[in-house]
């Protein structure tokens, strides 16, 4: 073989490659931790939550969620205390009741199983349900892992509540070890066949990763950047449940 | 979708009558190497570690953004296509016993592999495991867990039932491997009674659900009794399966099947790339379609590679000189020493996270990143190269006798 040629090959592929990559890092936004439209927007709707607002009674909204739902030691700081202060401050006129039921290390079917006292107890307009982390690593089988999501979904909805589905965080620092592209699509199908909005937690956060707004391969052992990391993600979450409750616009007129 | 499988499986059967007469199975001329072969696996042994990185600019060059398959699928089918051509000529020259306990001699190999990379990917994570401690991914980090019980993990891992992440392919081919002795015999006996009864087993996984277990939970992430069914064919393509579809591919109707079939197949993926364009999606059309699983080797995905294997035999020939040339040699030294790079190209993705894990940055030290691994893998193909034709002892000597069987894709 002639090495020269080889060479000169991957020297083009490697001053165009240079190129791209400094023309990326120009443009690289300040932090403001900006979220693309498409990723607010659902044509999914939430009616039960409309209708509370626009009949000015109270919205009840529960979280319920994994590890990931929370920061250890700080709660006030992570994202479900983010979205009740974001909902109040845009809903100045409604009353807005949030709490937080943690299911620390239980799958989407062990959750099933609480999922109706929760809602019974509490009676809320609007079920957050982040899940998936647990499944993915536990490797449970994605169709078990659909098939239990589905039915939580149908439970909240036979209950009477709107809901909203929270996918898997974006890790790369654990892309190696743990494969959540299955629980991701699974997340995704249940959400079109049951109707149900779902929040992309992991492409939002993947897109501050490319785009800068957050280094999240950091070793950083503080809790100062998931602090700002869930307060971007209150407040996204906070604009998707507004556009899928199509309050946004009456909101602003 | 299955239009594309069909006519190949119909004229398979007519065309077999008509060659009755002659040896259930033709093996190729021996002598010039298929170096489209070893291009295309050169080429997935690429785009595997691409894929396995972190996304970056260099992923938009994978094809599993434009369409059904990937390159598991290239990987699976050139690895069945040239494991049947070199054993399959040692079976019949040779015969059975001689075969498998060549062919067992290679399994052994791919499992002494598959060990060394866990046991660099344990060293891996127990290093990340200790210094990383970001509270945003507290919980991601239990996955560090099954460190606390390395008795029950590192056995589970050498029985292949504990797998972490990117390490599914070998096993996959250990056992697809260890059951081609029985496939090759099958073979020699009538090709499409073993293609035929490789096309029921994965009905019948369809049907019956059939999987093999994992640990601590779940299955394997490929089914052996779906994609067996790729490596099977590639079996069948090589032991005159080929020759006799020649006329189908050449046929314009198969290209603007396949044709027509690609392109739906990138619209559909660029619904997912661009979520804007959803709403093009009839809603019945996405329930019947998804989830297109890699697992059980979806027919989607199947036909998806058919189609693109049949557009590349129609309009890259055989003498092609581009083969030939320096540039694409880079490429055609990885696909001739598959076992190996692919091996390294794991490692360096699990090394290549873990660099960018360390050093942190941005687009350009991805990109730099995933170019420096494939400028690694050709300079080892390139060393392993040297060695099996300098260095080695008897070197000179293997050119004319042995050496053809190992060339011809005896490595994996």
């Amino acid at each position: 073989m002639r090495p020269g040629a080889g060479a000169v090959l991957v020297l083009t592929l490697f001053a165009g490659l240079a190129a791209a990559g400094f023309a990326r890092a120009q443009d690289a936004a300040p932090q403001t931790c900006e979220v693309p439209s498409h990723l607010l927007s659902t044509e999914s709707t939430l009616p039960k939550v409309a209708e509370a607002v626009k009949n000015a009674r109270p919205l009840t909204v529960l979280v319920v969620g994994s590890r990931s739902s929370t920061i250890l030691s700080s709660e006030n700081s992570a994202y479900p205390a983010k979205l009740q202060a974001a909902l109040k401050e845009k809903l100045p006129s409604t009353p807005i009741n949030l709490s937080v039921e943690l299911q620390t290390g239980k799958s989407a079917e062990e959750v099933d199983a609480n999922l109706v006292k929760l809602v019974e107890a509490k009676r809320p307009t609007l079920v957050i349900w982040q899940t998936g982390t647990v499944d993915a690593m536990r490797s449970v089988d994605p169709d078990d892992f659909r098939g239990a999501v589905e039915e939580g979904v149908a439970a909240l909805q036979n209950a009477g509540s709107d809901v909203v589905l929270v996918n898997l965080q974006y890790s790369p620092r654990t892309e190696t070890m743990i494969s959540a592209p299955p629980y991701l699509d699974n997340m995704r199908v249940v959400a079109q066949q049951h109707n149900v909005p779902l929040f992309d937690r992991f492409a939002i956060m993947r897109h501050w990763n490319d785009a800068g707004d957050f280094d999240l391969f950091s070793t950083f052992h503080g809790t100062d950047m998931a602090k700002r990391v869930h307060a971007c993600l209150g407040r996204a979450l906070s604009k998707f449940v507004l556009d899928a409750a199509r309050l946004d616009q009456a909101q602003q007129n | 979708m299955s239009s594309i499988a069909d006519p190949v499986a119909g004229t398979s059967r007519s065309d077999a009558k008509a060659a009755a007469a002659a040896p259930a199975i033709a093996l190729p001329v021996a002598g010039e190497r298929e170096l489209r072969l070893d291009l295309f696996r050169g080429m997935a042994l690429w785009l595997i570690f691409i894929d396995h990185l972190p996304a970056n600019i260099l992923t938009w060059f994978t094809i599993r953004n434009y369409g059904f398959s990937d390159a598991t699928e290239i990987f699976i089918f050139i690895s069945g296509y040239t494991a049947a051509f070199v054993y399959g000529r040692a079976m019949l020259e040779a015969g059975f016993v001689v075969a498998t306990a060549r062919i067992m001699r290679r399994v052994w190999q791919i499992y002494v592999a598959h060990v060394f990379l866990f046991t660099i990917f344990l060293a891996e994570i127990s290093y990340v495991a200790t210094r990383f401690e970001n509270p945003l991914y507290s919980e991601e980090m239990g996955i560090m867990d099954f460190l606390k019980q390395p008795d029950v993990t590192i056995v589970q891992a050498l029985l292949l039932r504990f797998r972490p992440v990117n390490m599914d392919v070998l096993p996959l081919y250990i056992v697809l491997m260890l059951f081609l002795p029985v496939i090759l015999w099958l073979m020699k006996w009538r090709a499409d009674v073993a293609l035929a009864l490789s096309v029921l087993l994965y009905a019948l996984t369809w049907h019956f659900d059939w999987y093999l277990t994992a640990y601590p939970s779940g299955f394997w992430i490929f089914n052996p009794f779906c994609w067996q069914l790729l490596f099977v064919f590639g079996a069948w393509c090589a032991l005159g399966g080929a020759a006799r579809m020649s006329r189908i591919l050449s046929s314009p109707v198969t290209m603007w099947i396949c044709i027509a079939y690609l392109l739906a197949a990138f619209f559909v993926t660029l619904t997912w790339h661009i979520p804007q364009l959803s709403f093009l999606m009839p809603k019945r059309i996405e329930q019947w379609m998804y989830p297109i699983t890699k697992t059980d080797l979806d027919v989607l995905r199947f036909a998806h590679f058919l189609a693109l294997a049949a557009l590349t035999v129609r309009f890259l020939p055989k003498d092609w000189s581009g083969l030939k040339s320096p540039w694409l040699r880079p490429l055609i030294l990885c696909g001739q020493h598959s076992l190996e790079i692919f091996c390294l190209g794991i490692f360096l993705a699990f090394a290549g996270h873990f660099v960018l894990a360390e050093v942190g940055g941005g687009a350009l030290t991805h990109a730099l990143v995933s170019l420096a691994g494939i400028l690694i893998m050709w300079g080892v193909a390139w060393v392993i190269s040297w060695y099996k034709h300098s260095a080695d002892k008897g070197a000179s000597k293997t050119k004319i006798a042995g050496g053809n069987a190992d060339m011809a894709g005896g490595s994996a």
